[in-house]
């Protein structure tokens, strides 16, 4: 996906109602609607026409939940049997104490102990009903509560541009500064570290940049470093 | 309407600004003006300007407003005190508390607000300068904001008034053609589809007049259609330089 982007030419720019292909049979995902057997886009941004799938990666929005997706959010109130978290979305996640913490909680313990309003953690989306009522989870291998740092917004359908094929972009951004990025599919960054600024920086220059050609050459520039191993 | 007054409008075939009759006045668009939005356009019908912005989709409150099943759309049509030449009094009046619902279901059908249940989309349009057709400038101004803003869109909404001056038809009325000629017609349309979402008439026509008046209209739809799209195409593709 990440090498069509590689490409020197400015990609194809579709807007709502644009004609993008004939289905023939194919999947639809985000940011196409079907009529007469035809996909057409929803939003503004980028069409990805593969085998089994059209989509349009969209250039502007914001995050809607959906199941299994990684998230960093931010704890905005302490409830009696769980936390209401912030995940840069209309909907604001529950986060059950049963799905938070490992151990036995007495029913009349503090919640505050385990986590505290502005307390920043990384979980995963484990339900989302027909109405937007979501539910995360710390029951995952990545979900971690992350300490210090700060989180920065971008666009969510960024997120697989900042970290790059294999990693390669993020790890230029980690080694080039020497912070430690999370990144959460929600559009939350979490950035902690000595050269935080010049992270951010790098983050949301892509974020601005992520459809236009050599963009790998300027952040490279930029945290003064080189993608290893990639064949550019 | 309804203004008796000595001012020709059309001599010889031209206008009061030197136009044709089924010529538009210059129009200038530009796409995300405010950084704070999550959308925003400035439209331009040559001295009519209209400042729009989208919000959302975000928490929609009084929590008795959201509906379980989609979201809504909520739109502001307002008019700047200083966009006239006698002051404005500030704040919504009964005119514009009717073109912010005219403008609510112009621009409706082409939403997927399905996709957002319990959530409010917020869109203002704010004329800071008026000198006739300012709701049709709103609604093309809201449009894009909608595109930019990222909401899910079957089609784009574009919009343009026609009407009636010194008995000739005219298309994009400007202020003297709006307040003394003798029937204005603001139009709103889908134009890859042909749907009509706003029709507002004042004034006298003929049946006849008005089914030419909806053909100039959709001829003139079509090429402000494509004036959106390319506001937004520079955009998208400058913003990268």
């Amino acid at each position: 996906m990440e090498n069509q982007v590689q490409e020197k030419k400015a990609p194809r720019i579709v807007l709502p109602g644009e004609f993008i292909d004939d289905l023939k049979g194919r999947k639809t995902n985000a940011g196409v609607y079907i009529q007469d057997d035809k996909a057409y886009s929803q939003v503004v941004g980028v069409p990805r026409v593969g085998i089994y799938e059209v989509s349009v990666v969209p250039l502007s929005g914001k995050y809607i939940p959906a199941f299994s997706d990684k998230v960093i959010g931010v704890v905005k109130e302490v409830e009696i049997s769980g936390w209401l978290i912030d995940i840069n979305s209309p909907y604001m996640g529950f986060l059950p104490l049963s799905e938070g913490v490992e151990e036995y909680v007495d029913a009349r313990a503090d919640l505050t102990k385990f986590f505290n309003r502005g307390d920043i953690i990384a979980c995963r989306i484990s339900r989302v009903t027909k109405t937007k009522s979501v539910q995360c989870s710390m029951r995952d291998m990545m979900a971690r509560k992350l300490n210090g740092g700060t989180v920065i917004k971008v666009t969510p359908s960024k997120i697989p541009r900042i970290i790059g094929k294999n990693g390669s972009m993020i790890n230029l951004i980690k080694e080039g500064t020497g912070t430690e990025i999370s990144t959460g599919q929600n559009g939350y960054v979490w950035i902690k570290g000595e050269n935080q600024a010049l992270a951010m920086e790098a983050i949301l220059t892509i974020d601005k940049e992520s459809h236009m050609p050599g963009l790998t050459e300027k952040i490279e520039k930029m945290v003064g470093g080189k993608i290893n191993g990639t064949q550019e | 309407m309804g203004h008796k007054s000595d001012i020709k409008l059309i001599v010889d075939g031209k206008r009061t600004d030197g136009r044709t009759v089924d010529q538009c006045r210059e129009v200038t668009m530009e796409v995300n003006v405010i950084p704070a939005a999550d959308g925003s356009a400035k439209v331009g019908f040559g001295s009519t300007v209209a400042l729009a912005s989208v919000y959302g989709p975000r928490e929609l409150f009084p929590r008795f407003m959201q509906e379980s099943d989609t979201g809504i759309l909520r739109t502001r049509y307002n008019m700047a005190p200083f966009s006239v030449d006698d002051r404005k009094k500030p704040g919504q009046d009964r005119r514009s508390q009717e073109i912010s619902k005219v403008m609510k279901h112009a621009l409706e059908p082409v939403l997927f607000l399905q996709e957002f249940p319990k959530v409010t989309v917020d869109a203002f349009a704010e004329v800071i300068q008026a000198d006739g057709s300012t709701r049709v400038t709103g609604i093309n101004a809201v449009s894009l904001a909608l595109v930019a803003a990222g909401i899910p869109m079957s089609h784009m909404v574009t919009a343009v008034s026609v009407g009636k001056a010194d008995g000739e038809l005219v298309t994009d009325l400007n202020g003297k053609e709006d307040n003394f000629g003798e029937a204005d017609m603001g139009f709103a349309m889908v134009h890859d589809t042909g749907e009509v979402t706003l029709l507002q008439m004042d004034g006298e026509l003929t049946l006849d007049e008005i089914k030419k008046l909806l053909d100039m209209a959709q001829t003139a739809c079509g090429q402000i259609l494509e004036k959106q799209k390319k506001a937004l195409r520079d955009f998208y593709v400058k913003r990268g330089e």
